[in-house]
């Protein structure tokens, strides 16, 4: 276990250090993450040593939002007026790109000819 | 005998006692989301957030003070984000039939994201601190609030806007993708996890594999995607 958790705050501080060193606005532990799949995908044996931390983390990834969540009450005042706004934009832009990346998806793939043949899909 | 008062002005001053009511809220949460059948709307972490912003409020404690506690679950969201190495390299043999539909999906869907959200932010008036933390709202949660730190958002109103993204793409992907007749799986399972990251590709697993499959490629691929091109749509929609 010791070692997973070395291997991925390794990585994530690895990214950060690339990030601030080369001045690029993106976030240290996305680096970290195509830094452990490459490592992956070269030394299969890396896989076997993150699996089980990486998988319980993920397995309660929605708890780590909550301390987030929670300071949300500071900004209550604030938001309020724009509440409907920002729901708004976050329902509209959320069914839009769902529905674009769909489609491209699905003409592409019938385009290309890398489709499976339809499927039926229920209605759950 | 100690007064109840004396323990509590100790406790509420240390950590022990948020992180242990982190945990118990979303303990009950969760429990709350299990029984009544994993339903999208019934979310563990809004639920969470709700108990626990009662009990500050109440308890009249300021976050800051919460945050001593709670700072070590928010510890886990870089390390989290590391993870999803796992993921993506266990779907990335899927990639190789299927590259181009899945790089132009994740183009177009990424874009899309996040700028119709600033486009119909800025129409309805939102300031340029709210859309810089609406921009990266598609991207899994601890990406989108490392990405809106980047971009001067406010990563609170990330964290709580990123839930109901995954919220209402879990509760819209079914009737949508059935009214525009994608039959296509991985199309379908691909578009929900690029839109609506961890809580869509939960949703497309209880619906059939391939779509899990496919969610878990879109949601890890548009975490790399959204932290590129967020900033830039951001900078193209923001002239000072």
């Amino acid at each position: 276990m010791i070692h997973a958790i070395l291997l991925i705050l390794a990585c994530q501080l690895g990214g950060e250090v690339a990030v601030r060193g080369l001045g690029v606005s993106l976030p240290g532990p996305v680096v970290g993450m195509v830094t452990l799949v490459v490592l992956i995908k070269a030394f299969p044996r890396v896989e076997a040593v993150v699996r089980p931390v990486a998988k319980t983390i993920l397995g309660n990834l929605s708890l780590l939002f909550v301390p987030a969540g929670v300071g949300i009450i500071g900004h209550l005042s604030t938001l309020g007026a724009q509440a409907g706004a920002i729901l708004a934009a976050v329902v509209a832009s959320t069914v839009l790109a769902m529905v674009i990346g769909a489609l491209v998806f699905s003409g592409v793939a019938r385009l290309t000819g890398s489709s499976t043949g339809p499927e039926e899909p229920g209605d759950d | 005998m100690t007064d109840f008062i004396d323990i509590w002005s100790y406790l509420s001053q240390g950590p022990l006692l948020w992180l242990t009511a982190t945990l118990a809220a979303y303990a009950l949460a969760d429990l709350a989301f299990v029984a009544s059948g994993r339903r999208p709307y019934v979310n563990p972490v809004l639920i969470a957030v709700a108990m626990l912003s009662l009990l500050l409020w109440a308890t009249d404690t300021a976050y800051a003070t919460y945050f001593e506690g709670a700072q070590f679950v928010h510890f886990l969201l870089g390390p989290a984000t590391v993870s999803l190495a796992l993921p993506l390299a266990d779907n990335l043999g899927r990639l190789r039939k299927v590259w181009l539909p899945v790089l132009l999906a994740l183009l177009a869907g990424s874009v899309t994201a996040a700028g119709s959200a600033i486009v119909i932010g800025q129409v309805l008036g939102l300031g340029p601190d709210v859309l810089a933390s609406l921009a990266p709202k598609s991207a899994t949660a601890p990406v989108a609030i490392g990405i809106s730190q980047e971009l001067g958002g406010s990563p609170t109103l990330t964290a709580v806007l990123v839930l109901l993204t995954g919220i209402t793409g879990a509760i819209v992907a079914t009737p949508l993708l059935n009214l525009l007749g994608i039959r296509d799986w991985r199309a379908r399972g691909f578009a929900v996890g690029l839109s609506s990251h961890g809580i869509g590709t939960a949703r497309a697993f209880q619906v059939h594999p391939t779509a899990g499959a496919f969610a878990g490629l879109g949601m890890a691929l548009n975490a790399v995607a959204t932290a590129l091109i967020a900033p830039l749509v951001l900078s193209l929609f923001l002239q000072p």
